[in-house]
């Protein structure tokens, strides 16, 4: 059977609970689910609020084709990916992504290249705001995650 | 052709989306890039850091040597923070 991977790019808030019961009720073949939330933090008490900046269209497109990668390379039984845009205050959610399968492995594997590769590739850029109210700045793309999303073609290589 | 930009590299042109002419000599994404250098200070402040420039061709993502074709969009915007 095919699965449809789920994907949403939304300025609302998501609920874990629901989606990850999206993924399981009443059914009776997925024997592992990782769920990976990512939040935004206060950087001690200094960030007041991201701006999430997004392409729309290519957002949700590139989410799509990055979650038809993971289900052709894992067995997966569901996938849900939903990312939020507009602005997030501190210990509000950013990113959902929950990878469902008959076992442990191609769930926690697919949850992480998801990440890996949604954080490279997928249209989304952050602004920090500050408590102390001096301008907006751009986040820097981090060298440690372009790694980070290389870790999985080197397999693809070993392979 | 539809010329889009995001993050500091939509800051820096000072709008998000415009309608340019492309000459008929421009043939590849980098070529764009030169041209809109040429317009005014705005774009060139721009794509002053241009290898860190990304870029998409109708919704995809491609490198600075892909030819434009038939597209019919274009965007530009710096490595992607999101997640």
């Amino acid at each position: 059977m095919t699965v449809r991977p789920l994907v949403r790019v939304q300025p609302e808030d998501f609920d874990v609970r629901e989606e990850t019961l999206r993924l399981t009720e009443g059914r009776k073949d997925v024997g592992a689910l990782v769920s990976f939330t990512g939040l935004c933090r206060d950087e001690a008490g200094t960030l007041s609020a991201l701006e999430l900046e997004h392409y729309p269209g290519m957002a949700e497109a590139e989410l799509v084709r990055i979650s038809q990668q993971a289900l052709e390379r894992w067995p997966l039984t569901g996938l849900t990916v939903i990312h939020r845009h507009g602005k997030i205050v501190p210990g509000e959610n950013i990113v959902l992504v929950i990878a469902a399968s008959a076992h442990r492995r191609a769930a926690f594997e697919a949850a992480d290249f998801l990440m890996d590769y949604l954080k490279t590739r997928a249209p989304f850029w952050k602004k920090e705001h500050f408590v102390s109210g001096s301008g907006g700045r751009w986040v820097d793309a981090k060298t440690g995650d372009t790694e980070d999303a290389a870790r999985w073609t080197e397999k693809e290589n070993r392979s | 052709m539809n010329i889009r930009y995001f993050a500091w590299v939509r800051e820096r042109v000072g709008v998000e989306e415009e309608t340019i002419d492309v000459p008929g000599n421009v043939k590849t994404v980098a070529d764009l890039i030169a041209h809109l250098k040429s317009l005014d200070e705005n774009h060139a402040a721009a794509f002053e850091e241009d290898e860190a420039i990304r870029v998409a061709l109708d919704q995809m993502h491609v490198e600075q040597d892909a030819a434009l074709g038939d597209a019919r969009e274009a965007a530009f915007f710096p490595p992607m923070t999101g997640g």
